[in-house]
């Protein structure tokens, strides 16, 4: 049951879910091929050893350096057939999601996207994938041989099971067809911690009462090295970017701390929290329906506690 | 241009979620059902491009009798037809698999869905229509506009934008702000009730996975208020109890 992991990387460097996702595919049992396609650090590359991928591809044709959807598609069909790997796993995401639907429908493969934790295989391959935005999951058997699993956030716990691998070049046939879409160009926030990968997310609401008040939110955030996020409202009034906008028709976040400030708790939010470890509400009115899905709360000024917080955190470390 | 508009029929955002016969069967008392907010997007994307360029817009569902009123609803929005494959739409393949029977030898320039359904959240069903079709699938699609044969659009990339160009016809996963939601209004309502709404009959298609049940996550525990005047008890809390700091 050879196992082949899709890995991305931003910045040169491979993302958490990645990682995740080689965790994932050692824990199946099986000899994992990971391989990554693009401009990547080899270190990072060569560290993937150590969560245990016993033998690492890379696909370095700068053609690659954009994520182009059908010819990683094509390169990933082809290195399940190289490799003899009847299983594909990768991390959902906006490239390895839809990858992962073409990939599938290439090798006949049974597909699970949004799979939340290592498979039940006492009868039959049964994967759990979170549904309903949140609220609640399925238990789905895999009838195939070939399997693609797409996994969310914390499907599998990162362990080092193992040391460096050696990282083998390889060489790929790229047809025109494979870039029928163009990226002509990209625009991306650097150097922040990304909202789907982080650990922690700092999140805003309507009771920040305009644009201008985020720096004290940024400063908990970058004390806590967490991602920032917001509420619908917010992003539609065009205070935060749409990229930030955290809830059932924006990024869906599985953090172990997420912290919403001045957010009411609306059910479409929710939607896109509820996966979170622990959650913090911070807000004045002491009836936000917020409340009742927090972990832990707090009833007053944002203005006031924000401020607090971020000193009694960095008096904490 | 022929706008295919593929939508699913699903359960209200604000719908308590449950199930019966043993966990395997979505129960649907009292459930309000909508048509799926991203495709929503899509559809109000594709009635936009038919006002500005002339194009016929035709909105597709897989799923049984039941879901004919959110068809109508789309008609009513403004979409010129409907089509609704019989079967009980069972995972991500089989559905996709119906739409791209349809779609096949049909002339669509533009067939656009939501990025994902908010039932099964699987966000593959337009992948895997553009490659059984052979196509360019673009998701999730945030700004799309049509010059001529070409077509111009915004992705969504964790922390970003990615713009694009590709030539139709291609497959495109949508969410907002491609467009403004629209609201049915009393003469689309009207006019709905008599467009053209075919039913065709399913493909037999075996799509390599089976559900086995459903499963609710465990209730949440009780809320612990800590004094406004009192932060540096939260921040032991998180470092000691839960042990996230």
């Amino acid at each position: 049951m050879a196992i082949l992991v899709f890995v991305e990387s931003a910045e040169g460097k491979i993302k958490k879910t990645s990682i995740e996702a080689v965790a994932y595919a050692h824990a199946l049992g099986g000899p994992v091929t990971a391989i990554a396609l693009g401009a990547v650090d080899k270190a990072e590359l060569e560290a993937l050893g150590k969560y245990g991928a016993q033998k690492v591809l890379h696909a370095a044709d700068e053609k690659l350096n954009q994520g182009v959807i059908q010819a990683y598609a094509s390169v990933l069909e082809k290195a399940l057939q190289d490799e003899g790997a009847d299983i594909l796993v990768l991390a959902n995401s906006s490239l390895g999601t839809p990858v992962a639907a073409r990939v599938a429908t290439k090798i006949g493969a049974s597909l699970a996207s949004n799979v939340v934790d290592l498979p039940q295989t006492s009868g039959g391959f049964v994967v759990k994938r979170s549904i309903y935005t949140g609220k609640a999951f399925a238990w789905v058997e895999l009838k195939n041989q070939k399997k693609v699993i797409g996994l969310r956030k914390n499907a599998a716990e990162i362990k080092e099971v193992g040391s460096a691998a050696q990282v083998t070049p390889y060489a790929v046939t790229l047809s025109d067809a494979d870039f029928a879409t163009h990226i002509t160009s990209s625009e991306k926030a650097t150097g922040e911690v990304l909202l789907p990968e982080a650990n922690i997310v700092v999140s805003g609401g309507r009771g920040m009462k305009g644009p201008e008040h985020w720096g004290i939110l940024e400063e908990l955030a970058k004390t806590l090295h967490a991602a920032t996020g917001c509420s619908k409202p917010v992003s539609d009034m065009g205070w935060r970017p749409h990229h930030e906008h955290v809830g059932q028709t924006g990024v869906k976040v599985a953090p172990q701390l997420y912290i919403a400030i001045g957010i009411s708790g609306a059910i479409q939010h929710l939607a896109g929290v509820n996966s979170s470890k622990y959650i913090v509400v911070i807000n004045k009115d002491p009836e936000a329906p917020f409340f009742k899905a927090a972990d832990y709360g707090i009833v007053g000024d944002a203005f006031e506690i924000i401020p607090k917080l971020t000193e009694a955190i960095k008096a904490a470390k | 241009m022929k706008i295919l508009v593929c939508i699913t029929h699903v359960p209200d955002t604000t719908s308590k979620i449950n199930f019966t016969d043993s966990n395997t069967k979505f129960d649907t008392t009292g459930v309000q059902f909508i048509i799926g907010p991203y495709d929503d997007y899509a559809l109000a994307r594709a009635i936009e491009l038919k006002e500005t360029s002339g194009a016929t817009v035709t909105v597709l569902n897989v799923g049984l009798a039941d879901t004919e009123p959110t068809l109508r609803k789309a008609l009513a929005i403004g979409a010129d037809d409907a089509i609704r494959v019989n079967a009980e739409p069972t995972d991500s393949f089989f559905v996709a698999a119906q739409i791209a029977e349809l779609a096949k030898g049909a002339g669509y320039d533009l067939i656009l869905m939501g990025r994902e359904s908010i039932d099964y959240n699987s966000g593959v069903v337009h992948g895997i229509v553009a490659e059984l079709l052979g196509i360019p699938s673009i998701s999730p699609v945030m700004k799309l506009d049509i010059d001529g044969t070409k077509a111009k659009l915004a992705r969504e990339i964790e922390g970003g934008k990615e713009y694009l160009e590709v030539s139709l016809p291609f497959v495109a996963g949508c969410q907002e702000p491609i467009a403004e939601w629209k609201i049915p209004n009393m003469r689309g309502i009207m006019s709905a009730r008599t467009k053209p709404l075919k039913v065709v009959e399913p493909k037999t298609v075996d799509s390599g996975v089976k559900l086995q049940k459903f499963e609710l996550p465990p209730p949440k525990g009780s809320v612990k208020m800590i004094p406004a005047d009192n932060v540096g008890e939260l921040v032991n809390l998180l470092k000691n109890e839960a042990k996230v700091l």
